[in-house]
């Protein structure tokens, strides 16, 4: 066999294996703890044994201090707001960053709501794909309600992202 | 006669012909058992009606009178009031009042829509609810989830006035009722999770015009602290009470909002509050400048002020330097009761952090302080010895201090959750048992802080938490209880499948009315909580029971529409997570009880 069989060979066999732990995602890769999905976009890593990738992790609390109180706990919705879990069914990153940052109101004579625009908002913004792996993983079927009993630790990248985009040294 | 004279016999006679006591009218309109012109019923906020038509024979035969859709989906809190022949029904956001006609079969006689801007929506925390009218003197006194406070003409619901309180592009809102007393409106303020610096502010009656303010933190000027005469535990506070208890500035966006009841005391003139949560709930960030914990001064505060001046005659805190969310802003009932053999005119507070409070309300002596659920685990009690330095205040457990977990750990298993033992839903007390019917939480959490920076107009919470039923109890959610407060003792205990997020009332027929958050209205015996009667009205309750008597008929009432911070938290179930995976989603879904919907369901007997 030569070289570049086996590299096909491993990949086609790496794609099978993360397909299955991702819940149909198609191939992604890792860089410094953080995962993406083969067109660039952020995603979740859920090991066989539950543990989650650090940004999952993160995600679900800060998914837990600035949405919870209007879109109830683990993405599930309340009487207030949608569920998130069901809005990433079918709702892509870009739509996804769109209404976080601008914004989206409903006025109707039955309904009248309002997601308010978090843009200039850094506790949301600083970790919003976080917050949207967390949400995605959800949506697929793949991170049962709750807190994630086990994880990976803090990547020093994500140290550094927070710290430069809340404008520390 | 000249003059002087003339104009001193004519002040005399306003004298006697408006006593000093309260605002004349609402004395006379509450006085009257067949109304309902405040929230709480009356100044005492006993929700006690001595209307007897309805009692614990024949309460069983309760039937469907008349119901009225309010036509907004939103959180039903508060209840509708009832002046002469005229019921006010209000609803949540867009805050639509209704003046209907209770001698045409509930005939619409005015409807009054303000605008809003829907930006408002997002920054009410927890839903778009409001708490309700007030009636005095021909008025009908309306506060905007904008903090716009309209004064509407009863019989026409044309406006007489309008005041802005606050501003929401800062997260100021409001959710609360307003307090008619005297020749004043004092109302509240919401929005300790969007770091607003909570105050309680007056309006002349008449004109609308502002005639003071007094925050909850900051500078003695500011909360109207008289360093000498404002007492605390029998003692003067003595000078910047508030400001040396806050690390640097963080008292400008500290929280301590007013957003609950008000009640009023005519004889010392003394109105009653509690202010909210210091901002941000990760308590790490607000610890003192030696990292140590520091008392947030005056959050988590019982507050009572003079209506004319609001200089604060006594102040409590009850939860110095918060770690949990433990608001203490629910409602303040004032009765006369025994304590220790004496007659004693008390202040009885049911506070989120578990504890029930019993004070002198003319000092502000600390009487009793006991856990009105036992699950409570965060503190071992209130220290009630006076020579401890420790006096008042809760010990705080080790194993359930966040802060002493510290940020970015996850505090397992306190209890109450934030949403505290009892939220705003409001508890009754009646004179003919002495005993308090208390709605509650039967729910724990667990607890994470971690660092969050404060944008304004923006959330600053900076903690994480996920609730679960109190663990090795009755596998519910919450109780409806009968509370001595002479005693600090639990007489009996009612278990329920959700939290009790609606307001009690107590009548003279000796029956106890409640809602629950599937739906059902309740009545129970007063003396050991028998369930005499119940309906499912037409959506979760979390309004308030109230009672009125027209043409000789006793009538009850209440507002169904789920929300709130119960259909937030509640709506998708609970999850336990020392269960186990397997176990996740074991609890009730309120949504597999209730769907939205504003709806009035009025009974009466046949």
């Amino acid at each position: 066999m030569t070289r570049a069989g086996f590299a096909v060979l491993f990949v086609a066999a790496f794609a099978l294996l993360s397909s299955h732990s991702a819940g149909g995602q198609t191939a992604k890769k890792e860089k410094d703890g953080k995962w993406e999905t083969a067109d660039g976009h952020p995603t979740y890593n859920i090991a066989g044994d539950g543990t989650v990738d650090w940004y999952t992790f993160s995600g679900f609390r800060r998914y837990h201090s600035e949405c919870h109180v209007c879109h109830g706990p683990d993405g599930e919705g309340s009487s207030y707001a949608p569920g998130l879990m069901d809005s990433l069914k079918s709702m892509s990153y870009e739509d996804f960053m769109a209404v976080v940052a601008s914004g989206r109101e409903v006025v109707r004579a039955d309904k009248q709501s309002k997601m308010p625009a978090l843009g200039d908002n850094n506790n949301v913004m600083c970790y919003i794909d976080d917050i949207y792996v967390y949400l995605k993983a959800r949506a697929d079927g793949v991170l049962p309600r709750g807190r994630p009993a086990k994880r990976n630790d803090k990547p020093a990248a994500a140290e550094a992202h927070e710290k430069a985009c809340f404008g520390e040294k | 006669m000249h003059r002087y004279a003339l104009a001193g016999a004519s002040l005399a006679v306003i004298a006697l012909a408006t006593p000093a006591m309260g605002n004349q009218d609402v004395l006379q309109q509450t006085a009257k058992p067949e109304q309902w012109v405040l929230q709480t019923g009356d100044y005492t906020n006993q929700r006690y009606s001595k209307l007897d038509q309805i009692n614990r024979d024949n309460v069983k035969n309760l039937k469907v009178a008349w119901t009225f859709s309010t036509g907004v989906l939103r959180g039903h809190e508060g209840a509708p009031l009832v002046v002469g022949n005229v019921m006010y029904v209000h609803t949540p956001f867009p805050n639509i009042v209704y003046a209907l006609d209770l001698t045409q079969e509930g005939k619409i006689l005015w409807k009054y829509e303000p605008k809003q801007d829907p930006s408002v929506i997002p920054v009410m925390c927890c839903d778009t609810v409001y708490r309700g009218l007030a009636y005095a003197d021909g008025t009908i006194y309306h506060h905007q989830a904008d903090t716009t406070l309209v004064a509407l003409d009863a019989k026409t619901g044309q406006e007489k006035w309008k005041a802005v309180n606050g501003d929401p592009k800062k997260g100021e809102t409001n959710t609360a009722t307003v307090l008619p007393v005297k020749d004043k409106v004092i109302v509240g303020i919401s929005g300790a999770e969007f770091g607003v610096r909570g105050h309680v502010t007056a309006y002349d009656a008449k004109t609308g015009k502002q005639a003071w303010r007094a925050y909850s933190l900051g500078p003695d000027n500011e909360i109207l602290f008289d360093p000498d005469k404002t007492m605390s535990l029998g003692k003067p506070v003595g000078k910047d009470s508030s400001l040396k208890t806050w690390n640097g500035d963080q008292w400008k966006i500290g929280g301590g909002t007013a957003w609950g009841w008000f009640s009023y005391d005519p004889e010392t003139n003394l109105f009653f509050y509690g202010t909210a949560n210091p901002s941000t709930w990760n308590p790490v960030q607000r610890a003192g400048p030696d990292g140590k914990p520091i008392d947030q001064k005056w959050t988590m505060a019982i507050f009572a002020r003079d209506v004319d001046t609001g200089v604060a005659k006594w102040a409590y805190q009850m939860t110095p330097f918060d770690e949990w969310d433990f608001d203490g802003v629910n409602e303040m009932i004032l009765a006369d009761i025994d304590v220790g053999g004496q007659r004693r005119k008390v202040l009885v507070h049911f506070d989120r952090n578990g504890l029930g409070y019993t004070l002198d309300r003319v000092t502000g002596e600390l009487l009793v302080a006991n856990k009105f659920d036992p699950k409570v685990n965060w503190t071992t009690g209130v220290v009630m010895d006076k020579n401890n330095p420790q006096y008042g205040r809760p010990q705080v457990v080790k194993e359930y201090s966040t802060f002493q977990t510290g940020q970015d750990k996850n505090t397992k298993g306190v209890c109450p959750a934030a949403l505290g033992s009892k939220d705003q839903q409001p508890a009754a007390f009646s004179p003919r048992t002495n005993l308090f019917y208390v709605p509650t939480n039967h729910v724990c959490m667990d607890y994470e802080p971690f660092r969050v920076s404060y944008t304004a107009g923006q959330p600053y919470v900076g903690a994480t938490l996920s609730m679960f039923p109190a663990p090795g109890s009755h596998g519910g959610m919450g109780n409806f209880i009968a509370w001595d407060a002479a005693q600090g003792k639990i007489v009996w205990s009612k278990p329920e499948k959700f939290s009790v997020w609606s307001g009690a009332l107590a009548t003279a027929g000796g029956v106890v009315f409640y809602g629950t958050l599937e739906g059902y209205l309740k009545a129970v015996d007063e003396k050991d909580g028998t369930e005499l009667f119940k309906f499912k009205t037409p959506s979760g309750i979390i309004g308030n029971v109230m009672t009125y008597s027209h043409n000789g008929k006793q009538y009850v009432a209440v507002l169904s529409g789920v929300g709130g911070w119960a259909g937030i938290g509640l709506a998708a179930g609970l999850t336990n997570p020392t269960d186990g995976l397997g176990a996740v989603g074991g609890y009730a879904g309120l949504r597999d009880y209730t769907a939205l919907g504003g709806a009035l369901t009025v009974f009466t007997l046949p």
